[in-house]
């Protein structure tokens, strides 16, 4: 194992749980969320010719997706340098 | 040039490019055979794993659905898409760090148990067999459509090009063949959307014309749609539920930790160098996946407006049957679409009720395949969409049955039944059990079981009920152990089996549905193709509450969880 000590390895799990807890809240809003839970008040405000709502379901959801999934190996690329365990 | 002749060019040129690919990418290791040596840049990986995540379902089947289906589609599109931000960040990079062939494997090193390693190639097996007879549907439909060779002849053809690339190749000859099937595939896609978008609403990017005015007014095209279709009865197309919000619910979880647990999507990420890698190599899978599926509700939008448009050009005055376009006649040919006179006017009349509705068969896949000559666009688009679909269709398939036969080469054979055979011998089994598993689907494909239809619900609800729970709490738990794991994963099929049996029939027999399947018996009114999330839960619920009564896991396998969680030290996939 490559961490200083064994403080530096629980740090580090705890880090990314941190991370990953707070991605998976963006996740769960944007599509359980916006896209089905709440979609109805959504529906009143307009995007253009969408309904806010419907366009979170068929559109919106996915592009928020396509961000998290690139902002989570972004930050976890941090974090493993921040603990010298980037894998160079 | 006629259609026929333009579709034999398009279609010929790209399984020569497969041809060739296969040839340039041979397999000599089992390493190159299982995981395509472990050196796929994370970029063609994410590309490669598109292609083998868009089968004829999406390619063809998807954008049906949501046209008839509208606001309640949407569970398809979040469901198959959320289902990579779970892989991104909960599964790829710790089954990378692993650093082994197969996801059954993973299950028995975690669990130190052969019994879990058998049970979870039972399920895989279940999985990707179900999944596999779709795939091969597609072939022949599509051949017989477009090339108007016999359904037969066309699954043939489909199957010894697979032979080819995936029996001499493996891994490495699919993911080089994959890329090269995304390509054709999602231009299939985009290009026609992009001309139909053009002439509804003059803005040539799809997911900007679903939300455009439509061409020379001032009116929204799905406000437009909207009204089109609730002056016939049908439910407003923005906001008509998929039966209840609760179901809605479920059914997006179900496909979301279903695609998480499919195995043929996470042996990819076993391809690219490191756990960095398997990260960013899910998003670029998204990225490339999201292309197709940002297009396909308007393609379903508008596929679904042309078609009413078609049949009732203005309002109250219907097409004459005898009038009906070319695409039209094509498709009754196939069966796929049918007209009944009801009221005898020799009109054809479209409408929700079941009395004075005359398109009495509309089927869903007609939707994508028909849209560019419902659109009247030009012969080499329609070749393109049927090069398209045929290449969802085999790449999806090459991916599946390679999940098969490394589970029985490398899980049943080499770690259970023979340990100690060499690596040519292994990689020789694995060419034999490739070929044995291209003709058992090819034979699926020419006999489609009467449960077909209703498998590939079957195929996400066990992954989701089994595979998925089992590979998280490997990671994220250390006090999960063998008992509890088995316990969890036969709790959690037994509870989606029985489900989708005592609604759909046992193996889908309708006689012998001892609840019917009607929505009054339904646990909570969800529907038996959403209830793989509540598998999930009683397998996840089972597994603590048995391994809380049951001895902890041995040090070394607590250390094995410690080793996955840190990406240091990769290495490449490994043999034993």
């Amino acid at each position: 194992m490559a961490f200083q000590s064994e403080s530096d390895a629980k740090a580090y799990w705890k880090e990314n749980l941190g991370l990953m807890v707070k991605l998976m809240v963006v996740w769960f809003v944007v599509s359980f969320g916006c896209g089905i839970l709440f979609v109805d008040a959504l529906n009143t405000i307009q995007l253009g010719g969408y309904k806010l709502g419907f366009w979170f379901a068929q559109q919106g959801s996915i592009y928020v997706f396509v961000v998290l999934t690139f902002y989570y190996a972004k930050k976890m690329g941090d974090l493993d340098r921040k603990y010298g365990v980037d894998d160079e | 040039m006629d259609l026929k002749t333009m579709t034999y060019i398009v279609v010929g040129l790209t399984f020569a490019l497969y041809l060739g690919i296969a040839f340039w990418a041979r397999a000599g290791s089992t390493k190159e055979f299982y995981v395509a040596g472990g050196g796929v840049h994370p970029v063609a990986n994410g590309m490669a794993t598109a292609a083998d995540w868009m089968s004829a379902a999406s390619f063809i089947s998807m954008a049906g659905l949501i046209a008839f289906m509208g606001y309640g589609g949407s569970v398809f599109l979040m469901g198959w898409t959320g289902g990579y931000v779970i892989l991104a960040m909960l599964l790829a990079p710790y089954l990378r760090k692993y650093g082994k062939f197969t996801v059954p494997e993973f299950i028995g090193d975690r669990f130190y148990s052969r019994g879990a390693r058998v049970v979870a190639v039972i399920c895989l097996i279940i999985c990707s067999v179900t999944y596999v007879i779709g795939q091969m549907k597609g072939v022949g439909v599509a051949f017989s459509r477009f090339l108007e060779v016999s359904y037969e002849l066309g699954l043939l053809v489909g199957m010894v090009i697979v032979f080819f690339y995936a029996v001499l190749g493996g891994m490495k000859g699919i993911t080089y063949t994959q890329i090269a099937q995304y390509c054709v595939l999602i231009f299939a896609y985009t290009i026609p959307a992009m001309f139909i978008s053009l002439n509804l609403t003059g803005n040539p990017i799809p997911q900007l014309g679903l939300g455009s005015t439509m061409v020379g007014s001032e009116t929204y095209l799905l406000d437009r749609l909207d009204q089109v279709v609730t002056e016939l009865g049908f439910a407003e197309y923005t906001t008509s539920v998929r039966l209840n919000m609760t179901n809605m619910f479920a059914y997006t979880l179900s496909l979301m930790i279903g695609t998480a647990g499919l195995p043929h999507v996470i042996i990819r990420f076993f391809t690219v160098p490191k756990v960095k890698d398997a990260r960013t190599s899910a998003g670029w899978a998204l990225i490339f996946i999201a292309i197709l599926y940002t297009t396909a509700p308007a393609v379903a939008g508008m596929a679904r407006l042309n078609l009413m448009n078609t049949i009732e050009p203005t309002q109250g005055e219907h097409l004459v049957y005898e009038e009906r376009p070319q695409w039209f006649k094509n498709w009754e040919k196939t069966g796929l679409l049918k007209f009944e006179d009801k009221n005898g006017d020799g009109r054809i009349q479209y409408t929700s009720s079941k009395d004075t509705n005359e398109m009495v068969k509309v089927d869903n896949d007609i939707m994508v395949l028909a849209n560019p000559e419902i659109a009247q666009l030009p012969n080499w688009v329609i070749a393109l969409v049927a090069a398209g679909g045929l290449a969802a269709a085999l790449s999806t398939a090459a991916g599946l049955l390679l999940a098969i036969s490394s589970a029985i080469s490398h899980d049943l054979l080499k770690g259970v039944i023979a340990p100690n055979i060499s690596e040519k011998q292994e990689l020789r089994a694995s060419r034999i059990a490739m070929a044995v598993a291209i003709a058992g689907a090819g034979y699926l494909g020419y006999n489609p079981p009467d449960f077909a239809a209703g498998t590939v619900a079957l195929a996400f609800g066990l992954a989701a009920s089994s595979i998925f729970p089992a590979l998280m709490m490997g990671i994220f738990s250390k006090r999960v152990n063998k008992e509890g794991a088995v316990a969890g994963m036969i709790a959690g099929i037994t509870v989606t089996l029985l489900y989708v049996f005592q609604h759909k029939g046992i193996m889908f027999i309708a006689d012998t549905a001892f609840l019917g399947d009607m929505s009054a018996n339904w646990f909570m009114g969800i529907e038996p193709n959403a209830f793989g999330a509540v598998g999930a839960v009683v397998n996840f619920a089972v597994a603590f509450a048995v391994s809380r009564v049951t001895a902890e896991p041995p040090q070394e396998v607590q250390d094995l969880v410690e080793h996955i969680r840190v990406p240091t030290g990769v290495e490449g996939a490994q043999d034993h």
